[in-house]
């Protein structure tokens, strides 16, 4: 207190004051008992939003951009997966591929792939089912490329000599005619079954069936037409043609064993009885095929090598998350602008509105409604931003998927999160411009020019 | 203790670096219910400055004020705020309308930050509070379809919606023309004449005429009071 009576020269009888009388409670309460309904100041925010059309659209632009681009590119990356994983599966599902590895004769170690160490014998003792229990099937495939002709037309072909088990394990079929029977690979029959692009070629009226071709310079009879599988990336049975084993290995190409008296094969494809056996049936087949080659059972000798289709689907699978998660990344920075955006037309909208924010303040709102008024819009501008994002993104998506040759996978839980987001980042870039608008003084804000 | 407002030795001082500046020196006045005053002074005189601590919208640096026997000293800006709010209608030179919302929606304003009114009874007493300013056909107007005088009367409308204890009218017709004053002044005196107290900043002697007591500030302190005048006639 300031001695100033001096200085009051009116009225210099006034009653005193004393400050130390507690406030009465009843009028307390009554003052506490104050504050503006949710559904009010949500309306104030509401129109603030609405009043400025072409600002409001403007701030959340760069928000819907973000969104849109996060929900795309989440679907391209999703996906990439999908239709990689599918491309693997197509062939057969819980494979497992044994080819020759390196050689290991006399001390000298070849390359992987350059031994011919596999035999049909090989393939024998891992169709035995009590070597192997959990092995549902057995596929020894023998791999060579010939030319086949048919009539004026002739293109080279893959040839692979397989036995009837090569339809279960690679989950095929014939769509004309019949696939190679057990007595075909008996009797070295010469006849083939063609794939799909390869009778298309040859064969464009759809009449390949009972066809006599030449392949390798030997006529074969033509006696059935895969199904369409569709481009598997590595070579495609699509452009090969299927031969008895036998055939192949005697009649077309050269498959003697240098020792032993069996014959060779290329690869011996295992089907696991589950996806759950995979890693019980590789050790099995493993150890079998070191039996048979007399190598040392801790596998330093190996001279075949194990291609487990379950690990090459895990490394797919995290590649593309990775490469997934490296696009929303990227899509997420320009949402992250997108927040920077609605945080500098906000502080300008603050001190646009200076002055109602001081009008306010006189009428009663107090920091916290001029805060959360503040916080609500730019929840709103980012929310109308997230959501138009996110029907813009799925538009993309599905566009890309169908004109743009990249598979799109859309998910719901990209949807929400690219939502949670952009409520996240108006949230974040909107606490700024909020808490300068309450801490505004209304004496200066009225006043405001 | 029965006055509106109380008021002792009541000082201001801003310090803007190291220069001190002493805009109220320490007032002391009391203001009973139902009177009509007008704070008078040059500029500088700290007139602005004592509305603006009368209005709870600034607090003393030292000294006290009562305000319908409330310590406005020692409450919070949150307790401040709501203070506005229920004892107070503030009517300003600029007249602060929100130029986007409806005559009717400026002046329910006020009864959305103090809560527990309904839309629909905002709506309603603020249709009540614009028939008693003579605006009850104008409700559907915005701002800018409103005279200047009519701008006003939406405000005082809006001052009046709360049924605040005291009208704190901050030059009302200082952006007004002579007659448009005049009406507004009128409507003022029917309010005081119907128990509202009314305190008015003016530097117009014109306008300062219609108030029934005037206090004249000069360098921070009140150097004349008309009630005074009276006191010692008596």
């Amino acid at each position: 207190m300031i001695e100033t009576e001096q200085s009051n020269p009116v009225y210099p009888d006034l009653a005193p004051i004393e400050n130390d009388a507690p406030l009465p409670d009843d009028v307390l309460a009554g003052l506490r008992n104050y504050g503006i309904a949710w559904s009010d100041i949500f309306r104030f925010a509401l129109a603030s939003v609405r009043n400025h059309p072409l600002r409001s659209a403007l701030t959340t632009l760069g928000v819907m951009i973000g969104v849109a681009a996060v929900v795309a590119l989440i679907a391209i990356g999703r996906g990439t997966q999908v239709s990689i994983t599918s491309m693997i599966t197509a062939n057969g599902a819980n494979l497992l591929t044994v080819r020759s590895g390196a050689s290991n004769q006399g001390g000298v170690v070849g390359a992987v792939g350059q031994g011919q160490s596999l035999t049909l014998k090989d393939a024998r003792a891992l169709a035995d089912p009590m070597r192997v229990p959990d092995a549902a099937a057995v596929s020894p495939e023998f791999y060579g490329n010939a030319q086949i002709v048919a009539g004026a037309g002739n293109m080279e072909v893959r040839v692979i000599g397989v036995e009837p088990e090569y339809a279960l394990v690679h989950n095929t079929s014939v769509v004309q005619g019949e696939f190679i029977s057990d007595n075909d690979v008996r009797s070295l029959a010469g006849i083939v079954v063609l794939g799909a692009n390869v009778a298309e070629t040859l064969f464009p009226e759809g009449d390949a069936v009972g066809q006599r071709v030449r392949l390798g310079g030997q006529h074969v009879q033509v006696v059935g037409v895969l199904e369409k599988k569709g481009g598997s990336g590595f070579s495609s049975v699509d452009d090969s043609v299927l031969v008895p084993l036998s055939t192949a290995q005697r009649r077309l190409f050269n498959g003697r064993a240098i020792s032993g008296g069996s014959f060779l094969v290329s690869v011996i494809v295992v089907q696991a009885r589950s996806a759950e056996a995979m890693a019980a049936t590789q050790e099995a087949v493993a150890t079998v095929l070191r039996e048979e080659h007399k190598l040392p059972l801790d596998g330093s000798g190996d001279d075949f090598s194990i291609i487990n289709q379950a690990d090459i689907l895990a490394t797919v699978t995290r590649t593309t998350q990775m490469l997934t998660l490296f696009l929303a990344a990227i899509a997420a920075i320009s949402l992250l602008v997108g927040g920077i955006g609605i945080m500098n037309i906000m502080l300008v909208s603050v001190r646009e509105r200076t002055r109602e924010i001081g009008l306010r303040k006189a009428l009663g709102a107090r920091e916290q409604d001029i805060l959360t008024q503040f916080l609500l819009e730019a929840l709103m501008l980012s929310g109308i931003g997230g959501l138009i994002g996110l029907a813009l993104g799925t538009v993309i998506a599905l566009a890309v998927g169908q004109f743009g040759g990249l598979s799109t996978h859309l998910s719901l839980d990209a949807a929400l999160l690219a939502l949670g987001f952009s409520l996240a980042v108006g949230l974040f870039f909107g606490i700024a411009p909020a808490r300068s608008a309450a801490r505004l003084d209304p004496v200066v804000a009225l006043h405001y020019e | 203790m029965n006055a509106m407002i109380s008021v002792r030795h009541l000082a201001r001082i801003y310090r803007m670096g190291e220069v001190e500046v002493r805009a109220l020196q320490g007032v002391s006045f009391d203001i009973q219910r139902g009177e009509f005053v007008a704070i008078m002074g040059p500029s500088g005189s700290g007139k602005s400055t004592l509305m603006n601590l009368i209005g709870c919208l600034d607090t003393p640096t030292s000294g006290h004020y009562r305000l319908d026997g409330l310590p406005i000293e020692r409450l919070d800006p949150a307790l401040l705020a709501a203070v506005r709010n229920k004892k107070i209608g503030f009517v300003f030179q600029q007249f602060h309308l929100l130029a986007r919302k409806t005559a009717l929606e400026n002046v329910a304003l006020p009864l959305a930050y103090r809560g527990g009114v309904p839309r629909a009874e905002q709506l309603e007493r603020a249709a009540v509070a614009l028939e008693r300013v003579g605006l009850g056909h104008r409700k559907d107007h915005r701002p800018w379809e409103l005279a200047g005088g009519q701008q006003q009367r939406v405000a005082i409308a809006r001052a009046l919606v709360t049924n605040p204890a005291l009208l704190l009218a901050d030059e009302p017709t200082g952006a007004l023309d002579t007659r448009t004053s005049a009406e507004l002044m009128e409507l003022l005196s029917e309010l005081n004449q119907s128990g509202m107290t009314i305190v008015l900043v003016t530097h117009e002697h014109d306008i300062a005429r219609y108030a029934r007591r005037i206090l004249e500030l000069r360098d921070g302190l009140l150097i004349h009071d008309t009630a005074e005048e009276r006191h010692d006639r008596n």
